[in-house]
């Protein structure tokens, strides 16, 4: 493998049949082109919904209700369902010991908002310590409510960083009052969310506060929690699972609800969505995988064809070759060996053509569901050991066929 | 240099056996050079195959240069062709994309000769058979004879006990056989043992021996006034 001389050999041979050697390297390199392709998008897919995610925390749980459509009880059906303080004090009783993080939440959609002269419309959620943590925010500047700010009932509020730069633009916001439908808060905190700018365009105030001036007595709008993580990602969603199932079960047995009423309460967790989408991910990326590895299956069974070709245009050559003194192992070795450097330099040359595409596309893909597709390290190692793997597998065959040549066959004149 | 005794040679034909050399006894010694005649068919080139261990006889004894060729395996064969054999054939047999330099240089490269002293000797023997200047001509640019004086070059640069020739004048003209022929009998005084393969009564008048092969047996083995081929050139 390491012999100069026959890598001299394989040079000259290759050299003196450049379009043969294109031709048949050709094929190997557009199949690799078309894998790296396929896994760099299925990788950028798999970050961007990896992104999506993280918006909000991974093993979020939240209670919706909603109108019962079961009758039960001798109730009728269309009954109004709505979530109270009690419940949300219920539930973090009942499962203490599963709960990380917790929030009541009581909000308005489009409450109009002034500092100064500036003014916009934002969704106003009243809610605990809790959701900094449920909602995956961080601060840019103050801090977040506490529960000071619950019991007290304070008017302080916390604003998205979409906010800030509308109203304050490059004002310093924290200490400042600012006017919520009318009433007076002051600016405690600016956070950011990796949800982006949608999730920015909110402000949370003290579940207890947004209560009071909304005149909404005890009423909740949803409930939201996070669950302990643990490492493993079956047993967390198992957990998510049987806690969500248990919140549910409460709350339809303390409102009376039919156990099959799927509209009346809603308990979503996001682990039971990301898994799904991970599975999707995984196979669509195994998808990938196969749609490459066939690519290149073609690749390798076209090259193995050319060399064919090849050793039968060449039996003349082997058979003089031999009758020179060539043994059949070193006869082997050159096919085999051109076999192997063909694939791996015209599978290469697909490898950058790849990368190279995606590098240059990366940058103009703006979409929440593609981020950056890339190949990594190992993808290309492996890609590379599947490249020389095929080309040995593509020369095998010829090369059998050119050991074969029996050198008087080859050499009989007429 | 050589010795076979009672050679037999059959080839198979779907149910039919063609028995094409049936007992052979003939020896040559070193320095002697020989051409085996017949008419077309009547099995020289089988023999020449076997002496060159291209093939395999079916019966029979063979020695060369006191080592016994039998039961040889696909690879101490192509070691002792490389060693001990040089061959000419009819078409040449070179290789098309390389260069005269090269092809000469083949039975050097698997005889495991570095590249540079590959390159040297090859040289050598391009010019002992005068296409020093063609070196790097590729066989496309080089006339009938030229490119039999290249293949000449090539069966002696791993410097072989014996000359395997068959036919080497069939596809020339009669100028261009006879000047090849003035080059192997130069050769041939230098001490070579060559055997030429040919059924033209004028190249077998200008060996020294002449073995005449009819339906697969020796009728005749004569040595001859040899006629050297400067005279007719
Ligand atoms: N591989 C083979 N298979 C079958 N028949 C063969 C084979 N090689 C040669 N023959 C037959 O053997 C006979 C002798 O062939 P050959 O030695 O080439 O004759 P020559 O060289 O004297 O013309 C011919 O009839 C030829 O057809
Ligand atoms: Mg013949």
């Amino acid at each position: 493998m390491f012999d100069i001389e026959r890598w001299q050999e394989i040079f000259e041979t290759i050299g003196k049949n450049k379009l043969r050697t294109f031709l048949t390297g050709l094929s190997v390199a557009s199949g690799i082109f078309i894998l790296v392709i396929l896994l760099g998008f299925s990788s950028g897919i798999q970050k961007g919904v990896k992104l999506q995610f993280a918006q909000d925390a991974e093993s979020r749980i939240s209670v919706w209700t909603n109108v019962t459509t079961k009758e039960y009880k001798g109730l009728n059906p269309g009954r109004r369902i709505q979530l109270h303080n009690s419940d949300y004090e219920t539930i973090n009783t009942k499962f203490e010991d599963e709960i990380e993080h917790k929030t009541a939440l009581y909000n308005i959609w489009g409450g109009r908002v002034n500092y100064k002269n500036e003014f916009g419309n934002y969704r106003i959620e009243g809610a605990n310590p809790g959701q900094q943590f449920i909602e995956n925010a961080s601060l840019t500047s103050g801090r977040f409510l506490n529960q000071n700010d619950i019991d007290e009932g304070v008017k302080v509020a916390i604003i998205g960083n979409k906010v800030k730069q509308e109203l304050f633009k490059t004002e310093e916001a924290v200490g400042k009052t600012i006017k919520i439908t009318g009433i007076n808060f002051i600016v405690a905190g600016v956070f950011t969310d990796p949800g982006g700018e949608r999730e920015e365009q909110r402000i949370f105030i003290p579940i207890s506060t947004a209560q009071r001036v909304f005149n909404a007595g005890d009423k909740l709008r949803s409930v939201a929690y996070t669950v302990k993580m643990s490492d493993n990602f079956d047993e967390a969603v198992a957990l998510s699972a049987a806690v969500s199932d248990g919140i549910e079960k409460e709350i339809k047995s303390r409102y009376s609800i039919a156990p099959d009423d799927r509209s009346a309460v809603r308990v979503f967790y996001n682990l039971e969505e990301a898994q799904q989408i991970y599975g999707l991910i995984d196979t669509m990326r195994l998808v990938f995988w196969v749609i490459g590895i066939f690519t290149i299956v073609a690749g390798v069974v076209g090259v193995s064809n050319i060399m064919l070709i090849i050793v039968k245009e060449r039996t003349k050559e082997i058979g003089v070759r031999k009758a020179l003194g060539a043994l059949p192992s070193s006869i082997v070795g050159m096919i085999l060996q051109e076999s192997v450097f063909i694939t791996a330099i015209a599978g290469f040359t697909g490898l950058f053509a790849g990368v190279a595409l995606l590098e240059a596309v990366s940058p103009l893909i703006d979409s929440d569901f593609i981020k950056s597709p890339q190949v990594n390290f190992t993808t290309a190692v492996s890609t590379v050991l599947i490249l020389i793997l095929s080309g040995a597998v593509a020369g095998y065959i010829p090369a059998r066929r050119a050991a074969n040549i029996k050198p008087i066959e080859a050499l009989r004149d007429e | 240099m050589i010795q076979i005794k009672d050679l037999h040679k059959s080839y198979q034909m779907g149910s039919n056996s063609l028995h094409v050399l049936k007992g052979i006894d003939f020896n040559v010694k070193e320095g002697e050079l020989v051409s085996i005649m017949g008419s077309s068919g009547s099995g020289k080139s089988t023999l020449l195959n076997i002496l060159g261990m291209l093939d395999e006889a079916d019966l029979g004894s063979y020695t060369l240069d006191n080592v016994s060729i039998k039961n040889l395996n696909e690879k101490v064969a192509a070691q002792y062709r490389n060693k001990f054999l040089g061959f000419i054939f009819q078409s040449f047999n070179l290789i098309n994309y390389k260069n005269a330099l090269d092809n000469v240089s083949m039975p050097l490269y698997y005889q495991g000769i570095k590249r540079k002293e590959r390159t040297d000797k090859a040289l050598h023997y391009l010019e002992k058979v005068g296409l020093a200047d063609w070196a790097t001509h590729l066989p496309s640019e080089l006339s009938g004879g030229q490119k039999q004086r290249v293949a000449i070059a090539r069966a002696l640069a791993s410097d072989p006990k014996v000359l395997l020739a068959d036919e080497p004048t069939g596809a020339l003209d009669t100028k261009t056989s006879y000047e090849v022929m003035e080059l192997i009998q130069g050769i041939n005084e230098e001490g070579k043992t060559i055997l030429v393969v040919t059924h033209e009564p004028d190249i077998a008048e200008m060996t020294k021996r002449i073995v005449n092969l009819k339906d697969g047996r020796i009728i005749d083995d004569r040595p001859v006034n040899q006629i050297l081929a400067k005279a007719h050139v």
